[in-house]
């Protein structure tokens, strides 16, 4: 184990991979000769080189086609987005080609590829920087969706979608770059795509959380213990395919859940684990599943306003105690 | 014959540009139309010759065919003919190395995909819906995949696909495998930023990746001088510091030397762009009938038929008598008739198989 910040854990994991595998490579703007724009991949162009670390211009929708193309005739390309936001210049690639192309051609071609890069709230960036796009990318059948939480998981889980032969959205977050954690440092270290880790044992309620809001659910965990309530945690760490089964397990257990997610509510990550869960475990709900999500709105950029918009440790607080008719 | 157009004749050598090959303002060029030029003089052998003969008139047959197909509902969803395109296929077809080069291409793809020598069974069972298309029926006309011939597809999103074709290109430069990409669309795709930026990198990045805009005049109902400002569409290669060249592409002689032209360009990792200059015979898809022509037009440009061409050349070279491609066409007749059979007996796709090809692993927890 050594300690490392997110972005680090995430360049140990490409530097690694692409150690194993010269037909890895990095491409994206400001990648290379600015060393990364948040410092991900800072180093990086001088141990690989121009070759396959890969400076673009500011064409989303043309660079991530490239990596799709590439992909598809044998390379495994590591396309990074400045941030997610900017990726909807690029959207109709990813939902089009990247997520379907495997299936249109009757299995004979696959793509191999990771699009990465920061995803949702970083701060006072207003409404066209702050967007959470888990909900949008998992609703297509042919990507996978990986938001991890901490530095250790964000490199198991990076290999993992590095070698893995269908196309990865992997959301990262740009206010966790400088967040420090223990990393493995095994060389093979991989974690699953797909398998929720359950990071703290309870028998009151469920809290589920992903990236950021993991650390939101922690906190309102802390919270609620020192009222004697101890809740469990779940953080999904796969957005899709999702780990319904360790989340259901969990409600079986405690018979109440509060899903805590900072994406806009409408048709989101929450709506759909609300749904699955009613749908198969709802005969050991005793309370009506709550979520504490972003507002309905786009992002504002005033101070109270944007701590007004995310979720907060508070509310879910609040919603815990509700649904278990403390209050 | 000159004309006031402009292309490459012959490939830089090198890798180096020959500055009078890059297109930056129009140049006197020459062309090589069957009606000037002799398909020895182009390194064609009679044989071959022959085949490519074969080969268009097996596109023409299958695309009748399918239309009739699509009449007795056999065929659903879009069906967007070639015909009258088949020169371009079947020229790029004889001018790439195929199953090394790669080639990808818009939602018009039966003719690239029997050009490349995909067989009418696969190409008809996937207009059909069933198990044996060369999609396993999952992608129906507009994506026609093959990876034993290196076709990436069919795709049906208007430029979608051209920074793709600039990306397998991309990978063909990092393997070093010699190969080229040859990335087809159409004169209503250019307008998309899509191809802007793709052909920016392809020229940032040197890639090995001929860019072809098979101008067939409409966009749907859209003539070229509606949707775009510079109709002579080669020219936009100057704003990509790549050279830029125009063909007959109702020619199969000038296709064919054309696309070896830039294919050796593209060998030395020099992109371009080359304009075909072609035409569509029927309406844009199915649905259309093609109301925005005129008459007149459509007899005009069926007097330069690619096929008739062909068959004018291969009878006056003595090459050839009539009754002789008589007997090709209704050899080709009997093969797209028998590929409507084998279409027709090939089962449907399993139900359980709508979950496989969506990801590489099998067991993956869809939503049942
Ligand atoms: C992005 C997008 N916009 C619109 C369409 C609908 N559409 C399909 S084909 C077409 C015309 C394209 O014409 P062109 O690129 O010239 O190709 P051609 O049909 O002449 O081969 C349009 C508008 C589409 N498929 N994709």
């Amino acid at each position: 184990m050594a300690e490392m910040q997110f972005r680090e854990a995430l360049r140990a994991a490409m530097v690694e991979e692409m150690e194993r595998d010269d037909t890895i490579f990095l491409m994206g703007e400001e990648v290379a000769e600015y060393d990364g724009a948040y410092k991900v991949s800072e180093g990086m162009l001088a141990q690989f080189g121009a070759k396959r670390v890969i400076d673009t211009p500011i064409s989303e929708n043309g660079f991530a086609g490239l990596g799709i193309g590439a992909a598809l005739n044998g390379l495994r390309p590591i396309v990074e987005f400045m941030t997610w936001n900017f990726s909807f210049v690029a959207i109709d690639q990813l939902i089009n080609n990247a997520a379907k192309i495997r299936y249109m051609s009757g299995g004979q071609f696959k793509v191999p590829i990771v699009f990465r890069g920061p995803n949702g709230a970083a701060g006072q960036l207003a409404a066209t920087h702050n967007t959470s796009t888990e909900s949008i990318y998992a609703t297509f059948p042919g990507l996978k969706v990986v938001a991890p939480s901490n530095p250790d998981d964000a490199k198991g889980l990076l290999k993992s979608a590095i070698r893995d032969d269908d196309p990865v959205i992997f959301l990262e977050s740009e206010v966790m770059f400088g967040w420090k954690g223990d990393v493995s440092e095994e060389k093979n270290y991989l974690i699953p795509i797909g398998k929720a880790r359950i990071a703290r044992q309870g028998d009151a309620v469920t809290i589920v959380g992903h990236s950021k809001s993991y650390w939101v659910a922690m906190k309102t965990a802390e919270m609620l213990a020192e009222d004697g309530i101890e809740a469990e945690v779940i953080d999904p760490r796969t957005i899709r395919p999702l780990d319904i089964d360790t989340i259901l397990e969990s409600i079986r257990k405690t018979n109440r859940c509060v899903i805590i997610d900072e994406s806009n509510p409408f048709a989101s990550i929450s709506s759909e684990m609300t749904y699955q869960i009613q749908e198969r475990a709802f005969d050991y709900l005793d309370a009506p599943i709550m979520r504490i999500t972003a507002k309905d709105t786009p992002a504002p950029y005033a101070k109270n306003l944007m701590e007004y918009y995310m979720p907060s440790a508070q509310d879910a607080y609040d919603a815990c105690r509700k649904v278990m008719y403390v209050d | 014959m000159t004309r006031k157009t402009a292309r490459a004749s012959t490939p830089p050598a090198n890798g180096e540009q020959d500055p009078a090959n890059v297109i930056r303002t129009e140049v006197e060029y020459k062309s090589f139309q069957s009606d000037e030029v002799s398909h020895t003089d182009l390194g064609l052998a009679d044989d071959q010759l022959l085949d490519m003969y074969r080969n268009m008139l097996l596109q023409r047959r299958f695309e009748e065919r399918a239309a009739q197909m699509y009449g007795k509902q056999k065929i659903s969803g879009f069906l967007h003919l070639y015909i009258g395109q088949e020169a371009v296929s079947t020229g790029v077809a004889n001018a790439m190395k195929i199953g090394e080069d790669s080639v990808i291409t818009a939602y018009r793809d039966h003719g690239i995909a029997l050009a490349m020598g995909m067989t009418s069974n696969e190409c008809m069972a996937e207009l059909f819906g069933k198990v044996d298309g060369c999609s396993k029926g999952k992608g129906g006309s507009m994506h026609f995949f093959s990876a034993e011939k290196r076709l990436f597809g069919g795709h049906g999103i208007v430029g979608g696909h051209i920074p793709v074709g600039v990306g397998i290109a991309f990978a063909h430069k990092y393997k070093e495998d010699g190969g080229v990409c040859i990335c087809f669309f159409g004169d209503g795709a250019i307008n998309q930023g899509s191809f802007h930026e793709a052909a920016n990198l392809a020229s940032l990045y040197k890639l090995p990746v001929v860019l072809v805009v098979e101008n067939n005049e409409y966009a749907m109902g859209t003539a070229v001088h509606r949707a775009s400002a510079e109709t002579d569409l080669f020219k936009q290669a100057t704003g990509y510091n790549m050279p830029g060249a125009l063909a007959d592409g109702m020619d199969v002689f000038d296709c064919y030397r054309a696309f070896s032209d830039h294919i050796a360009m593209a060998r030395d990792n020099q992109p371009s762009l080359l304009e075909v200059r072609t035409y569509r015979y029927r309406g844009h898809s199915m649905s259309d009938p093609g109301k925005y022509r005129t008459k007149e037009e459509m007899e005009n440009k069926k007097n330069a038929d690619p096929i008739i061409r062909l068959k004018a050349y291969l009878v006056g070279h003595n090459l050839a008598t009539n009754e002789s491609l008589d007997v090709i066409d209704e050899d080709v007749k009997r093969e797209v008739k028998a590929s409507v059979e084998f279409a027709e007996k090939s089962p449907q796709p399993p139900l359980e198989s709508i979950y496989e090809d969506v990801y590489a692993q099998k067991d993956y927890p869809f939503l049942k």
